[in-house]
């Protein structure tokens, strides 16, 4: 005989699957978005794609490492301006370009966080936008990237993916599908691993973390030039997209950083399902408020404060108030003892 | 005797966790009151709470005849009751002399000045200009009773004064209460040193658990019934 | 010659540095709160003056107090009614509502004042100097700045070592849960400290008005100054600030020397470096 068990817990789980099915029906619509969606649409869910990677970094850094940058878009930026210099003057295929662009990054990445973490807190915060402001000068004052007024790359290079525009936009899409998708696996395999516990651990207590003998500071440290790869990875396909980089657009700290922290914090700082719902909100309001000019951004600004002084976690905390859901799940539960 | 503070099964909370259970407690005017208890057992939360540091909204505490629960802790500070805090808490960046004059930043009349406490703490006379942190423990004590008095309070709380102090300088301490009773304030100390309690009280509370488990005048108490109140029941034989 | 003429109007210009950062660094020294649209207030004071002395013909003499005293008002407000109730451990509140107004701040004056970029003329401040040699000069308005900037940082010494009112807010950046057992209210005094950094904010603002072009967007390069200067000289040290000031408009003016385009560059690798070098400033405060 089967017992219908209406237990709040028993909802959450039911809650809990019924998000993953979502979730798995969304990937592989994505996955098979080329047969059916349309040129304009494809564009959107590419950018989407990359602001979901781009969100899922930031949420790992601040969400659960505490250390809030307000400085991404150097690495957006570096990973754009490596991929350019990479496949124009080292002549390197597209493919291999994007990826070493964004090892490049995450290397000067290690004096960067050896500077930056002098400074705590706010300070740091506004220690790594100082940073981003100084590759934007230099790339400024870069006379073979086009100094100022930037440079676009060259039509064979963009040829190289493929001879027709469908099949470039083709391998562009699958690209974005692909950072996109990876981030996302990539922070729920960071969080199931044994370095979750410890990053769930700092991001709930640091001191009792450190206590539980944690070396915080070299899990912050990792965990920053990481999501600097990851960011720089990303940032090379923005603007392999854009085919045109200039400082200012590499470098927009409205764009790669304030979007970015509005996605997350909307969304759910500290969780990975935040950042996802992040997305989904930003890229709604943005269609709706499309034509607001700069009352969008003072409607996202607001949006961002209130977040702040109703709820520190967004949607996905408020959610979980009620609901002890997880779509994906990262605790590592004790296996109940059976009862006879 | 006319009734200064009178608290009416006061409880409070840290978040889920209850610290008092409906505490009684009055203060006469010119009184002094002390209570006693071990560690843990609510004193300094009632202290917390009379304050306004605890919250009490909707609660009854009559001070001078109004209902005090639920003021800020500036307004109350204002109304008349000063605490000296456990740890004594002095400012590192002012000097002594600061402590003191920020004392008195609500602006109350009274028989308390600068002259006046140095005339009951002669010690501090020279340290005037020395940060506050810089003095000894027992030194700190006397600038954090003074800086409590220089507002002029009707009703002084003292939150574990002899804590961590020399027997000779807790001595010199409480030879300070009948200078402050001689003003005309009230004062409530709370103390783990019995001994000290008695010696200086006029009537005592003991607190177990959150609890007022016995109150008297120190001379109509027994050895046996405060140790009773103080370690409960279940030691009552040892006690014996 | 002309190194030194870039030294001298360096340091000249760390005096509007210092005033862009004097406000900053009394916020973070009484809350240990950093505002992010500190930039964006500087250059809302900006507009403001502007606005009233083009748009309303109101005299400089009156129309200067006006934007101190909005400011003022405008700052008690503000952290009265929005950033006290983000005030606490967690640092992620007060960086991201800053932020958030920042975002606000810059897009509303955009809504109001167009992208184009503004100067408030100063008259005869714009033109005058004193001449200290053949190829040697002063302007007058440099000096007058520079003079403004240790004016206010003495003011708020005096503010803080000799008055009640500076009593309280030392205390309350020691130890802020007790101050209301002295009967002081943590709101009010929280709110007052940033209506003081306010007027700092305004007076640099002013000052940023005659001296620069600015526009809605300038406000986040002044916040990065701001910063620099703290931390070059050291966390809540007044008189540091003038020093870090100095450093980094000298660091601009020589670094503009070497090449016109590296003046802000300059400045940045200057702060990096003594990052690197003293982490903790120059005059840290113990």
């Amino acid at each position: 005989m089967t017992v219908t068990d209406i237990s709040p817990a028993n909802t959450a789980r039911n809650i809990s699957y019924a998000l993953r099915g979502i979730i798995l029906i969304a990937v592989l619509a994505l996955a098979l978005a080329p047969m059916w969606a349309s040129r304009a649409d494809l564009r959107l869910f590419m950018e989407a794609l990359s602001f979901l990677a781009l969100a899922q970094m930031w949420n790992l850094l601040a969400g659960y490492t505490g250390l809030i940058s307000v400085g991404q878009q150097a690495w957006v930026g570096l990973g754009g301006y490596f991929f350019f210099a990479l496949a124009m003057f080292a002549g390197m295929p597209v493919l291999l370009a994007i990826p070493l662009a964004a090892i490049a990054a995450a290397l000067v990445a290690l004096p960067t966080a050896w500077v930056a973490f002098r400074l705590q807190g706010a300070y740091f915060a506004i220690g790594t936008w100082v940073i981003a402001e100084v590759f934007r000068l230099i790339a400024a004052q870069n006379g073979a990237l086009g100094g100022g007024s930037g440079i676009s790359l060259p039509v064979e290079i963009a040829k190289s993916l493929a001879e027709s525009r469908n099949g470039r936009e083709m391998v562009m899409y699958y690209l974005a599908f692909g950072i996109g998708i990876a981030s996302v696996v990539l922070v729920w395999l960071l969080l199931r691993s044994k370095w979750g516990l410890a990053l769930t651990a700092i991001r709930d207590s640091e001191p009792a973390a450190e206590a539980m003998g944690v070396v915080t500071r070299r899990v912050k440290f990792l965990i920053y030039i990481l999501t600097a790869g990851v960011t720089a990875l990303t940032g090379a396909f923005i603007f392999l997209q854009k085919l045109r980089i200039t400082p200012d657009a590499a470098f927009s700290v409205n764009e790669w950083t304030a979007f970015v922290i509005f996605i997350v914090v909307i969304g759910g700082l500290g969780s990975i399902e935040g950042p996802i719902i992040g997305v989904l909100v930003f890229f709604a309001l943005r269609e709706i408020a499309a034509d607001w000019g700069s009352w969008y951004l003072i409607l996202m600004g607001a949006i961002a404060i209130a977040v702040m002084l109703i709820n520190k976690r967004g949607i996905w905390g408020a959610v979980q108030v009620r609901w002890d859901v997880a779509a994906f799940p990262v605790r590592k539960i004790l296996p109940e003892r059976s009862r006879d | 005797m006319t009734t200064l503070l009178e608290t009416r099964n006061l409880t409070a909370f840290y978040g889920d966790f209850q610290a008092l259970f409906g505490v009684d407690i009055t203060v006469g005017q010119g009184e002094t009151v002390a209570l006693i208890g071990s560690n843990g057992a609510g004193k300094s939360t009632f202290l917390r709470t009379l304050t306004g540091l605890l919250p009490a909204k909707g609660q009854d505490i009559r001070f001078e005849g109004q209902n005090i629960a639920g003021w800020a802790a500036d307004r109350i500070h204002k109304a008349g009751i000063a605490m000296v805090p456990e740890g004594r808490r002095l400012f590192a960046s002012l000097t002594v002399e600061e402590n003191l004059l920020i004392g008195a930043s609500g602006k109350r009349a009274g028989p308390w000045s600068l002259e006046k406490v140095y005339e009951i703490f002669p010690d501090l006379i020279a340290k005037k200009n020395n940060p506050g942190t810089a003095l000894s423990g027992g030194q700190q004590q006397m600038v954090a009773i003074g800086r409590a008095l220089m507002s002029n309070p009707t009703l002084l709380l003292c939150d574990e004064i002899s804590l961590g102090l020399a027997p000779k300088v807790i001595k010199d301490i409480y030879e300070a209460v009948p200078l402050i009773r001689e003003g005309g304030t009230s004062i409530l100390v709370v103390e783990q040193d019995v001994g000290q309690a008695m010696a200086v009280a006029d009537r005592v509370y003991c607190f177990m658990e959150g609890r007022v488990t016995l109150s008297g005048k120190p001379a109509d108490l027994t050895k046996h019934q405060i140790a009773a109140a103080y370690f409960g029941a279940k030691n009552e034989g040892e006690a014996a | 010659m002309v190194w030194i003429n870039a030294v001298l109007q360096g340091v000249l210009l760390g005096g509007l540095y210092a005033l862009f950062a004097a406000g900053l660094s009394l916020m973070f020294g009484v809350m240990r709160f950093i505002n992010m649209a500190h930039g964006d207030f500087i250059i809302t004071a900006a507009y403001l003056l502007l606005a009233l002395v083009t748009g309303f013909a109101i005299h400089p003499a009156l129309a200067v107090p006006l934007v101190i005293v909005a400011l003022a008002a405008a700052g008690y407000l503000n952290q009265r009614i929005l950033l006290n109730r983000v005030l606490g451990k967690d640092i992620l509140p007060p960086v991201l509502v800053t932020f958030g107004l920042s975002i606000i701040i810059q897009n509303a004056l955009l809504e109001v004042f167009s992208a184009d970029s503004q100067k408030l003329q100063a008259g005869w401040l714009d033109t005058a100097s004193f001449k200290l040699s053949e190829d040697l000069a002063i302007g007058a308005l440099p000096l007058l700045m520079f003079l403004a900037a240790v004016a206010v940082i003495a003011g708020l010494q005096f503010v803080f070592y000799k008055t009640p009112l500076g009593r309280m807010l030392r205390a309350t950046s020691d130890d802020p849960e007790i101050v209301p057992l002295m009967g002081g209210s943590n709101a009010h005094i929280f709110a007052i400290a940033t209506a003081l950094a306010s007027v700092v904010v305004a007076i640099a603002g002013i000052f940023l008005a005659m001296k620069t072009n600015f526009d809605p967007a300038a406000g986040p390069a002044r916040l990065l100054f701001a910063f620099e200067v703290v931390i070059i000289g050291g966390l809540g040290s007044l008189w540091g600030t003038l020093i870090g000031g100095i450093i980094l408009g000298v660091a601009q003016t020589v670094g503009a020397q070497i090449d016109t385009g590296s003046q802000v560059l300059a400045g940045h690798l200057v702060f990096l470096a003594l990052l690197v070098v003293r982490p903790r400033g120059l005059f840290p405060k113990t």
